[in-house]
């Protein structure tokens, strides 16, 4: 940490992180860390088939286990007008099933027990009857005639289709495709993947029947809207619940939405009287939660014979699982998927997306994916790809050539989106530089004569995070705009309460020296408060890279407002006219610099006796909320090197260079930390991840030995650069970043090892880049990745 | 079943559940909450402690196995000054490992969860190789994800906790 003497000039940079003394000794508090005295365990029993009619359930061989305190079935839940619970896209989800299961590992029982191993062995003593139904597992089968109908819970559902969705100008783009001198089409598929923090989901609920104050603790993302959303659904009044996200073992998306287990932690509290503790496995995770992605992609491109892109079009069949769950603003049922026309300067585009039911997990949540940015980037970099092996142009030449220019900024792109502000051709080329392009290029060439197969892949990514405005961005109903309070102590030391939760993101730190720049302190003097629904203002909490745009900025704004109060209290000290001082870490008089106070001694000034003038009640405390008036556009650079065996399929990444641009850095070293991360992202999903089904539904990627994530082995040694150009409509410049690597990189990878293959002719292959798909891809024959291998 | 397992320097003796796993004797029988649990599997390493002076995936190792053996857990790495340290959960005195403090100077967390199972790791590899190459560094750690870092800072922070432990042994010669 920077010394308490350097004044708030130097409040930004690389200081290390606050939340780290805690987490070196073990000292962090984790959802399952939570003892209560007292405390019982719950456990869920699942469905072990993907599509089922219940025909009994029977507990009560498990209800007589000796350590067991309660049993609750989805016909108790629906008695209590609790067996359904709301989803964040205007769907409902089945707390507890009561009529049919409709994927594998879908909750059917909860019990509550002294301990958890109980719990587990009480799981097996439930008798559960299913009558099984055919499974529709294939997204692409899901809308046939005659396929069966998954969600008949629903009035005036005949089919499994969910929504129609489409943005751009179909007529400019239909005009500009017949244009056009080249057209290439493509599909690709953007697999199920799981966002698989280390630490899974789980709550500790407490009920005081006295009072009637409920507390849970939980692994969540957004305290202020899960409260909201416990009081519709349970119909606990709001001002009693509590909602504490202690320490979080990463979140990634996962930890946005309401899950079945809390609810039935919530109900087994109130029918015990016990707090109960409910924490997944790592099984539940996967088969149950929030999956990400699975999008099937129909992408054209259409370009000038020298490589001016024209436009582009989609169509996306979205597989939704068997309730809609996406956790995405309102009026998008498709996230931000339109924003696919990237970085390019494009006449026109199109795209159409059709979302359906099939008997897998509920979601289509997230996975630092920035509301379907990750599927929209990595379609328009595959398709820029492809148009340049069609038209033999150099990958880097055309994107050169296609990318929109500084002059353009603020830019609105053909599906109507406004860019606030980049400089695109000089990431590039800062990336190109630290590559070394050209003898990449050059070695590729020789190796190629000797048949080794080195691939060079780019990506270009532009990212719209930072939700709403309030009246463009919502989630059922609640503004997505975040508070913020601050509080400064006549000592001069601070507090600032936040609505967003930190997962690994260092908010506790660079919050801090968001509030020490703006105040002429030292980070040492602020403290964060978040993760506390009683401690914190609301708001909409963190995913979609949104903290530092939203919350970020709430806090330069709330302590701005400190700032002036501030001023007119020094004032006073000072006895000139507020107009008369100038802000330089301190308020100081203009063309008397000798004459100035600091904030601390501004503010036992007004925790004092001092006569306060108009304007300034007391104290300096301030709040605000900021509703954003824009979403911020960080963007980047990606090149990464491949080296492929085509005796094996095996993919070794030997470089990753990374160039990103998310405007003013107010801690390069997390920044680099949460690029670092994202990269590691797209090692899995490009080469190892995927959630897959056998044709009776059943998943096929339910434990970390199926479904594979990154180690350091997978993993090059990154290769870093930065650009910075300022967002100007947030308040300190700043853009959100923590998806930025993980939306970025999967292009870059696939893109290099298809470059790798070209010599067998393979165009394209679809995640992940197992070895046995790139082995099957050179045999011409490149796997559906989705499906079990027949 | 009744066991007694020296953990961090002091007999717990205990009456168990055979089945009962050491990394939930750890943390809920003995409350030491620093290892963490993630995956059943033995993929993820959050539960890595040492099991005499080898690390062990705690949620493969059955407490039972443990008895009449020595245990050393994430709260121990904090080598104890006088009148600091002790045993209780909230005994964060004492003076960092170097490995700690490598960590927290590179960067090498974030969420923390897979911190412990890293750090004693890392310790592990460098008493036996105190002056280990990034990819030997990399080998060790392979066995264990991280879901924050992407391993850059954490290679770099067990490289600054060698070349720390080099410099101090130069000190002290």
């Amino acid at each position: 940490m920077k010394g308490k003497g350097e004044l708030g000039r130097g409040a930004y940079g690389p200081v290390r992180r606050k939340e780290d003394a805690r987490f070196i000794r073990g000292l962090g508090t984790f959802t399952d860390d939570i003892q209560l005295p007292g405390m019982l365990h719950g456990a869920i029993l699942r469905s072990p088939l993907a599509h089922a009619r219940i025909v009994s359930v029977d507990a009560s061989a498990a209800e007589a286990h000796p350590r067991v305190k309660a049993v609750i079935t989805g016909p108790m839940l629906e008695r209590r007008g609790l067996a359904w619970m709301p989803t964040l896209s205007q769907d409902v989800q089945a707390v507890l099933a009561t009529d049919k299961v409709r994927f594998q590992g879908q909750e059917v029982a909860f019990v509550v027990a002294e301990d958890r191993y109980s719990a587990r062995d009480a799981l097996e003593l439930i008798n559960v009857e299913y009558e099984p139904l055919p499974a529709v597992v294939d997204a692409t089968t899901a809308l046939d005639p005659g396929a069966p109908v998954i969600r008949d819970d629903r009035a005036g559902q005949p089919d499994n289709h969910i929504f129609d969705w489409e943005a751009g100008d179909r007529a400019a783009t239909d005009a500009a495709f017949a244009a056009a001198d080249v057209v290439v089409a493509q599909d690709m598929l953007y697999p199920r993947s799981h966002p698989a923090p280390l630490e899974t989901c789980g709550a500790v609920a407490d009920y005081d029947q006295v009072s009637g104050q409920l507390t849970i603790w939980t692994t969540s993302q957004a305290p202020h809207a899960h409260r909201t959303l416990y009081a519709l659904v349970v119909g606990i009044p709001e001002h009693k619940i509590r909602i504490i996200s202690p320490d979080i073992g990463g979140g990634f998306g996962n930890k946005v939405p309401i899950y079945p287990g809390y609810l039935c932690a919530v109900v087994g509290s109130m029918v015990t009287g016990s707090p109960v503790k409910w924490v997944e496995d790592r099984s539940e995770n996967l088969m149950s939660t929030s999956f990400a992605r699975d999008y099937h992609m129909h992408g054209e491109i259409a370009a000038a014979a020298d490589g001016t892109i024209l436009a582009l079009r989609a169509s996306v069949l979205a597989d939704h699982g068997a309730f809609n769950g996406s956790a995405q603003p309102s009026k998008f049922p498709a996230g931000f998927f339109h924003i696919f026309t990237g970085s390019y300067d494009l006449r026109a585009a199109h795209c159409a997306v059709t979302g359906v039911y099939t008997n897998k997990a509920p979601g289509g949540v997230a996975y630092s994916c920035s509301f379907r940015i990750t599927e929209a980037v990595y379609l328009v970099e595959r398709m820029v790809d492809i148009l340049a092996a069609e038209l033999g142009m150099d990958p880097a030449e055309l994107r050169m050539k296609n990318l929109l220019r500084p002059e353009q900024f603020p830019y609105t792109c053909p599906t109507g989106w406004e860019y606030d502000s980049g400089d695109y051709p000089r990431a590039l080329q800062v990336a190109m530089d630290i590559a070394d392009y050209p003898a990449l290029r050059r070695e590729q060439a020789e190796k190629r004569a000797r048949g080794e197969h080195m691939g060079i892949g780019i990506s270009f990514f532009t990212e719209g995070v930072g939700a709403g405005p309030r009246d463009q961005m919502d989630i059922l109903g609640l503004g997505m705009a975040d508070g913020a309070d601050l509080r400064v102590h006549p000592t001069g030391t601070a507090v600032l309460s936040v609505s967003c939760q930190t997962q690994g993101q260092g908010h506790e730190t660079t919050f801090a020296q968001i509030v020490a720049q703006e105040l002429g302190l030292s980070p040492d003097d602020v403290e964060v408060v978040h993760g506390d629904t009683d401690r914190t203002p609301f708001g909409l909490g963190t995913y979609g890279s949104r903290s530092t745009p939203v919350s970020g900025a709430a806090a330069a704004v709330v302590a701005r407002k400190v700032r002036e109060r501030a001023r007119i209290v020094a004032a006073a000290m000072l006895e000139v006219a507020p107009g008369d001082l100038e802000w330089a870490g301190r308020w100081q008089v203009r063309g008397d610099p000798e004459k100035a106070r600091g904030i601390a001694e501004i503010a036992m000034a007004a925790h004092g006796a001092l006569e306060l003038p108009a304007g300034v009640e007391g104290h300096l405390d301030a709040e605000t909320v900021y509703n954003p008036p824009s979403l911020t556009h960080p963007f980047g650079a990606y090149i990464c090197v491949t080296d492929v065996d085509p005796g094996t399929g095996q993919v070794q990444i030997r470089r990753f260079i990374a160039v990103d641009d998310c405007g003013v850095r107010i801690n390069p070293m997390i920044v680099e930390g949460q690029v670092h991360g994202g990269l590691a992202d797209g090692v899995g999903m490009a080469l190892m991840q995927v959630i897959a089904f056998d044709s009776s539904g059943n998943c096929l990627g339910g434990s970390f030995m199926d479904y594979l994530l990154p180690t350091t082995m997978e993993c090059p040694s990154w290769e870093l650069g930065a650009t910075v150009t300022p967002s100007p409509h947030h308040p300190i410049g700043a853009k959100g970043v923590g998806e930025s690597a993980t939306v970025g990189s999967p292009p870059a990878i696939v893109n290099s090892v298809l470059d790798a293959l070209r010599p067998f002719g393979v165009r394209h292959a679809d995640m992940p880049l197992t070895p046995a798909n790139v082995w099957s891809a050179i045999q011409g024959r490149p796997l559906r990745t989705d499906l079990a291998i027949p | 079943m009744q066991i007694t397992v020296n953990v961090n320097g002091t007999d717990y003796a205990r009456e168990v559940e055979a089945r009962l796993l050491l990394i939930h004797f750890l943390r809920d029988d003995l409350g030491l909450t620093g290892s963490h649990w993630g995956c059943d599997t033995s993929n993820c390493g959050a539960c890595v402690v040492w099991l005499d002076e080898t690390p062990v995936k705690s949620c493969t190792v059955l407490a039972a196995m443990a008895d009449g053996r020595r245990v050393r857990t994430v709260e121990d790495l904090a080598m104890k000054g006088a009148g600091e340290g002790g045993m209780g959960r909230r005994a964060g005195g004492g003076t960092l490992d170097p490995v700690q403090q490598g960590f927290s100077e590179c960067h090498g967390l974030q969420c923390g969860f897979c911190t412990p199972g890293m750090m004693l790791t890392a310790r592990w590899l460098l008493d036996h190789n105190p002056d280990p190459t990034p990819d030997e560094i990399r080998e060790a750690l392979s066995g264990q994800i991280c879901r924050c870092t992407g391993y850059e800072n954490i290679v770099r922070s067990v490289l600054w906790a060698s070349k720390h432990e080099a410099s101090r042994r130069e000190a002290d010669r």
